[in-house]
């Protein structure tokens, strides 16, 4: 059991809780970072049709006030002392009844800010950038105002200093995304995937909620500091503690679509590119990775749990390779990449506080290079009349060269290209890995390192087919397609995210700044034997890359493409498994939705039969009784007559049978 | 001001009016309709001057007042207040006036089947005997009563109507016919709709106010009345057949209760007879009366079979969906939004403080029935295609949260669960209205005939959204508050049933959405839904109190837990029941940080490993 | 004379009307039967009026006697109008007020 020593020295035996400044000056003011976007999306909400033109203004200018608010707490942090960094803020008392009394209260702290400036830094861009993807949508005023809520749910979910308000944070991402997801809602696609998203998101909620419940039974308490407190002072039980942990990783499995809870995800991709760029790729998508990080003390008591979120880890990262792999829908191949991507996070938090900055490092750089890539599908897309086939795309760099240049960085920082934000910080994970040691470090290692290469095989298949090659579209005939580059509202945030693609990585690990800032939250790697040496593993990881890309550019570069799949028949099992994304929905509805539409057919008729059956099988008793006693009812006055003398005789016998006992 | 008589003034005001209202002739429809809307307006702003008037920490009723009535037997008029009963009268207070609103055009105007001659063997302006609730007789003579029995046919006609196949399939009596022709919109008497809403109004507030066991009884039957002409005379106009039966099924449902509640009432002042020596009624007195523990489960199982069916709890239920469907949108409303909370206000107010033992003896019991009837009406929810059949078995799931959090036995599941009950009467009291809007729109409550009307009703959609997220217990919606209270409090006392019980959130968000999809979303299939207009001016001034009170009550519910804990932890205390001290608790808040947390009821010092 | 004997021969006379009742059929024979067991409880109150000294026995005679004779015009009202129809006067011809 290992506890982070700076917990440890800021909590007395006995489980005191963590005693967080509080928070004044400028940082009294945070609880605007959340109201202004939420203020935003009410106006938009309330206000209907009259405020349809100045929906997307509003909307981008409350997020961008709220990145500029974030940035000056950041600033202000920046100018206080590293170990007096975290503020917590009391708003107002929420739940209070008796011992359950919970606040809504905000807590400033590396961790936080780090999270407020990637989602409301992103969230403007991608602000700025659905203004022109979705000029023509007649509900554009609405799309902007889910945005804005979906703003205010993130940032709650990051800055809540309490578990409740984590949890409603935690939902009502939730419920954005469910929006935005079925923003076209006449699709029947489109409802039908948020409908999954929402459900699947809900299983994963449940762990969470009975996380927090078995903290409040436990510690009597649900704010971080209290909790945390205890959790770091060793008094929890380690069943109770493994308990808790493995909940909190339910919550975050379907949060961030990890394995068994993905299948969600790339069903997701059918609402808008921008949703699909903030939602799932940059922000909400990786709030189960801050859940861990931020729940560090009490992942860090109890190394079963930790074990199993490598587990997951390690497994959804293969899993999100191969499959994206198969795929020909750009977005899908994005959204599994993100599922992978988000498993390498899993599997660095999973290593322990050696690994929290790196996931949370990983987390930011994946952010930007992910959004970018996203925004360049989108731009894709909208240049190519909503046709999201790969096998449709081809040799497009000509049309589209910005977004040709900015997907192209995204695409060299999500394989590591040797210089950009992915190569720094997702080599650190497979090093890390690789440094657990023993058989299972040398495991999580490989299956990271194989993970690169099939990373760099997909994407380079997907950045080839899309924009290299033979063009698989043409330009006459009824299907034409005229790909043109997109506005400069667009383009504008595509650059902006590749620079940060292309310096976030080495920014944050030359000189472990993002390291050294995230320590008194994440606290620090114990520096570890190294495995192999970091330059070997450098090297071995850029030739597993290289391989990967070598293999698709012989595929898809150097052969012709065809512009139908293979059919299902004639291709591979593991092809097949693939595009059958594993079989993971065959198996969620062979196991869940068949059996329960069964079990729901079954209780109707029950009901009905059964239930009502019974009341109704009573009365009817009571009828056909009622029925039968009538009979007697014969007409005959003389039989009426004999009844009577009978019930006399019956009455006097009783009378004289009572006065002789 | 706590010497005004707050809750005779509540109680009087709908009653007067309900007889003012009924005598009105039929003529003047748009007076009764106005005359009734400023009456509950006025009872709503009484409600909540007496709200702010009570003090939440003071123990026991408050605004009490007692007469003797029939002083031979003990019985009294007494009226009192405390949290529970407070919050609980507010909701009938709020709801009314917005019932009132909704069912504006419902009676008359309808638009569904306008146009036929009005029967003429109906007087058209037969004038209402007066009389407290008894001033419904004749509603009931014309159009209640008759069809009742002449469906059924001479003597046995109320059990032949019960024992009639299933309204979901074709139900062919051979009246129907005939009655159904008969049976026009402009047979309906506006004024006596409305008087009936005002006399139910004052049951409702009658039977929260009450402080006498007898009273209490009194006003639980008294109830039944108006609702059952609501149902039986002003449901659905082309199922004759059907909402007799649902009327009866009612009916005699309730009747059934009640009369075990009746022997139960009964036996509790022949107990009080050989132990106080004077028989009594009074609730107060009966509290602290010991009764052996053998009859306090016979006495407990009386009062609690009585409540199950009036919530309804599981095996109890298969009056509601019936009765919901058939009921005027208004009345559905009312029945599942304030009239069923007489249930669950009946578990906690008198199962649990008069029988603690019986109460301990049979809380496995209920505890078991409350999990099964949060899964069995959440999955019968998922698959019923009758829209109003459908949020009636929403409301079973949100019953049997409600019977868990009353029989958990901590102060946070007791709060939650009492809490829980205004909200749901919130919550799917919106349902019902934004349902009832639908099908007043459409004409069928079968969803099937819907789809992809978010499209061409936003507002509508929109609100029907939030009413399910709502139902849902989204976290910023009122129910977060209270279902998660009632969980978390459940988990400190039993930690399988408060796990079985949270994955019961999982189906809450599939019978949501999934009627959701089904309405608005995907493609507009049927033609006749292209032309629905959105929310009219009148639909979103009734819409708009309570979706303002969904999401406030969600982000700030702390006025209402203030009334209602003080009286929970007491009643809780007063049977020796004590919230679990958590295991290894944190040590004292910082003061600083956590100025609005109370300490725990029952705190035990250390409690370290 | 011992007041027993009045009272044996009053449940005498009621057990030949009770048994006229139920075994005869002609209505007019049935009603005579049922005026005995009348008059038989007449005796009866009379005999206890006698033997308790008050009164009462006597005036319950008296209403005995005057529902006895409202009941005659009636009874026998009924009686012709349905032999009028009928043509028969057997009480086991007329079932009608059945079920």
């Amino acid at each position: 059991m290992r506890v982070d020593p700076v917990l440890l020295a800021a909590t007395e035996p006995g489980s005191q809780p963590i005693h967080y400044a509080a928070a004044s000056g400028v940082f009294s003011l945070s609880w605007l970072v959340i109201v202004l976007p939420l203020a935003g999306a009410a106006v938009l909400l309330l206000g209907g049709r009259r405020t349809d033109r100045v929906g997307h203004i509003i909307g981008t200018l409350t997020a961008a006030a709220s990145f500029v608010l974030g940035l000056v707490l950041f600033a202000t942090l920046l100018g206080r002392d590293g170990d007096d960094r975290a503020l917590s803020q009391h708003l107002y008392s929420w739940i209070p009844v008796n011992g359950f009394g919970v606040d809504v209260g905000l807590l400033v702290d590396q961790l936080s800010i780090v999270f407020v400036l990637l989602i409301t830094g992103v969230g403007t861009l991608i602000h700025i950038y659905s203004i022109g993807y979705m000029a023509h949508d007649p509900n554009r005023r609405k799309f902007f105002a889910y945005m804005n809520l979906f703003l205010a749910s993130m940032l709650l979910l990051v800055l809540g200093n309490n578990f409740l308000s984590l949890y409603a944070g935690w939902e009502l991402v939730g419920l954005s995304s469910y929006l935005l997801i079925k923003f076209w809602e006449d699709r029947p696609a489109a409802a039908t995937a948020a409908n999954k998203a929402f459900y699947m998101n809900r299983v994963g909620d449940v762990g969470l909620a009975l996380a927090i419940m078995f903290m409040f039974a436990t510690v009597g308490s649900t704010s971080y500091a209290d909790v945390f407190g205890a959790a770091a002072a060793g008094v929890i039980g380690y069943g109770t503690l493994t308990a808790i942990a493995l909940l909190l990783l339910l919550g975050a499995c379907g949060k961030s679509g990890q394995f068994p809870l993905q299948a969600w995800l790339p069903d997701a991709m059918e609402g808008p590119t921008p949703i699909s760029a903030l939602i799932h790729a940059a922000t909400m998508v990786t709030a189960g990775v801050y859940l861990i990080v931020r729940d560090g003390p009490i992942f860090d008591g109890t190394q079963a749990a930790r074990t199993v979120v490598v587990i997951i880890g390690a497994a959804t990262i293969l899993i999100g390779c191969v499959i994206g792999c198969a795929y020909d829908d750009i977005k899908k191949v994005l959204a599994y990449s993100t599922v992978s991507q988000i498993g390498y996070m899993f599997l660095a938090v999973g290593l322990g506080p050696a690994g929290y900055a790196l996931g949370i490092m990983h987390l930011v750089a994946h952010g930007f290079f992910k959004a970018g890539l996203f925004l360049g599908a989108g731009s894709v897309i909208h240049g190519m009349d909503d046709d999201q086939d790969l096998r449709h795309y081809g040799g497009l760099w000509r049309y589209m060269p910005i977004t040709w240049v900015t997907f192209g960085l995204g695409y060299l920082a999500i394989i590591g290209f040797p210089g950009l934000s992915g190569f720094f910080t997702k080599d650190r994970i497979i090093e890390t890995a690789f440094d657990k040691g023993g058989t299972s470090g040398y495991l999580l290692g490989s299956i990271a390192l194989l993970g690169a290469g099939i990373t760099a095989f997909y994407m380079t298949r997907l950045f080839l087919m899309t924009f290299h090659g033979k063009p698989r579209w043409s330009s006459e005939g009824p299907a034409a397609k005229h790909p043109h580059e997109s506005p400069v509202s667009m383009t504008g945030p595509m650059v902006v995210l590749a620079v940060g693609s292309v310096f976030a990585g080495g920014l944050f690990v030359l000189g472990h700044s993002l390291q050294d800032w995230l320590e008194p939250v994440a606290g620090t790697g114990v520096e570890g034997v190294h495995t192999f040496s970091p330059v070997v593993l450098t090297l071995l990881t850029l030739v597993v890359t290289a391989g990967g890309f070598a293999g698709a550019y012989l595929r898809y570069q150097l052969r012709p493409v065809e512009s139908v799949a293979r059919p299902d028949t004639e291709v591979s099992l593991v092809t097949f498994a693939a595009r059958h994304d594993l079989f993971a929905n065959t198996f969620n509805e062979t196991v869940a939705m068949r059996p329960g539409q069964y079990l729901t057919r079954f209780l109707v008729w029950l009901d009905l039969v059964g239930i009502d059956g019974l009341v109704r099988g009573s009365a009817a008793a009571i009828g056909g009784l009622s029925g039968r006693m009538r009979r007697l009812q014969t007409g005959f006055v003389r039989s009426y007559a004999l009844s009577m003398l009978g019930g006399a005789v019956l009455v006097v016998g009783a009378l004289l049978l009572v006065r002789a006992g | 001001m706590n010497t005004v008589p707050w809750l005779t003034i509540l109680l009087i005001v709908p009653a007067a009016a309900a007889v003012v209202v009924a005598a009105l002739p039929r003529r003047h429809a748009t007076l009764a309709k106005q005359l009734t809307l400023a009456v509950t307006l006025a009872v709503l702003v009484l409600a909540v001057i007496a709200t702010f008037a009570y003090d939440p920490d003071k123990a026991g009723f408050q605004f009490g007042q007692s007469y003797d009535w029939i002083s031979t037997f003990g019985i009294s008029y007494s009226v009192g207040a405390d949290g529970i009963s407070l919050v609980l009268m507010l909701l009938a207070a709020l709801l009314v006036p917005v019932v009132v609103l909704s069912s504006w055009d419902e009676v008359d105007g309808g638009g569904a089947g306008g146009g036929r001659v009005p029967a003429p063997t109906v007087a058209p302006d037969r004038g209402m005997p007066g009389g407290s609730v008894g001033d419904v007789g004749p509603v009931g003579d014309v159009e209640g009563i008759g069809p009742v029995g002449d469906v059924g046919g001479g003597a046995g006609g109320t059990t032949a109507v019960l024992a009639a196949p299933a309204p979901a399939r074709p139900v062919t009596f051979p009246p129907v016919e005939t009655r159904g022709e008969a049976e026009t919109p402009g047979r309906r008497s506006v004024p006596a709709f409305f008087a009936l809403l005002l006399a139910l109004e004052a049951g409702m507030i009658g039977v929260f106010a009450a402080t006498d066991v007898f009273l209490f009884y009194v006003f639980f039957e008294a109830m039944l009345i108006p609702m059952y002409f609501l149902i039986g005379s002003y449901g659905p106009v082309t199922e004759q057949a059907q909402r007799s039966y649902a009327a009866v099924k009612f009916l005699v449902y309730s009747l059934l209760g009640g009369l075990l509640m009746l022997a139960a009432v009964i036996g509790l002042y022949v107990v009080s007879a050989d132990n106080l020596g004077h028989g009594t009624f009074d609730f107060a007195t009966l509290r602290q009366m010991e009764i052996t523990p053998g009859v306090q489960k016979l006495l407990f199982l009386g009062f609690f079979v009585a409540f199950a069916i009036k919530a309804p709890l599981f095996p109890f239920h298969t009056w509601l969906p019936d009765a919901g469907a058939q009921s005027p949108t208004g009345g559905a409303v009312l029945l599942v939004g304030v009239l069923d909370k007489v249930g669950t206000f009946g578990l906690i107010r008198y199962c649990i403080p008069l029988f603690p033992d019986g109460a301990d003896y049979f809380a496995p019991m209920v505890l078991g029935l409350a999990v099964v009837g949060i899964f069995y009406g959440a999955l019968l929810a998922i698959g019923q295609r009758d829209m109003k059949r459908l949020v009636a078995y929403t409301s079973l799931a949100h019953f049997g949260f409600i019977a868990l959090g009353v029989f958990a036995f901590t102060s946070q599941a007791g709060t939650g669960a009492v809490l829980y009950m205004v909200n749901h009467g919130l919550s799917t009291g919106l349902l019902f209205l934004v349902v009832g809007f639908l099908v007043s729109r459409r004409g069928t409550r079968d969803v099937g005939a819907y789809g992809g009307l978010a499209k061409v009703t936003p507002v509508l959609a929109g609100v029907f959204l939030l009413a399910g997220l709502s139902s849902l217990a989204l976290p910023g919606t009122n129910s977060f508050v209270s279902e998660f209270l009632v969980l978390v409090g459940t988990f400190t006392a039993n930690k399988p049933l408060a796990i079985v019980a949270t994955c019961g959130i999982v189906l809450a968000a599939i019978y949501v959405l999934y009627l959701y999809q089904r309405t608005m979303t995907g493609p507009i299939v049927h033609p006749d839904n292209k032309v629905l207009h959105d929310l009219s001016l009148r639909e979103k001034l009734v819409v708009a109190p309570i979706v303002a009170l969904i999401v406030a009550l969600g982000v700030y519910p702390k006025p209402l837990l203030d009334i209602i804990t003080p009286t929970v932890t007491a009643t809780y205390a007063d049977i020796g029941k004590s919230d679990p001290a958590p295991t290894h608790p944190a040590a004292a808040h910082p003061g600083a940080a956590h100025p609005g947390a109370t300490q725990p009821v029952a705190t035990q010092p250390g409690g370290h490993s | 004379m011992n007041p027993a004997n009045y009272l044996i021969l009053s449940a005498l006379l009621f057990t030949i009307g009770t048994v006229g009742v139920l075994v005869r059929r002609n209505a007019i024979v049935v009603f005579m039967s049922i005026e005995l067991m009348l008059n038989a409880v007449n005796l009866t109150l009379v005999t206890f009026s006698r033997i308790n000294g008050t009164l009462d026995g006597q005036i319950m005679a008296f209403f005995v006697m005057v529902v006895a004779a409202a009941e005659v015009v009636i009874g026998l009202a009924i009686i012709l109008s349905i032999f009028r129809t009928r043509r028969s006067a057997s009480v086991d011809d007329v079932n009608l007020l059945k079920y």
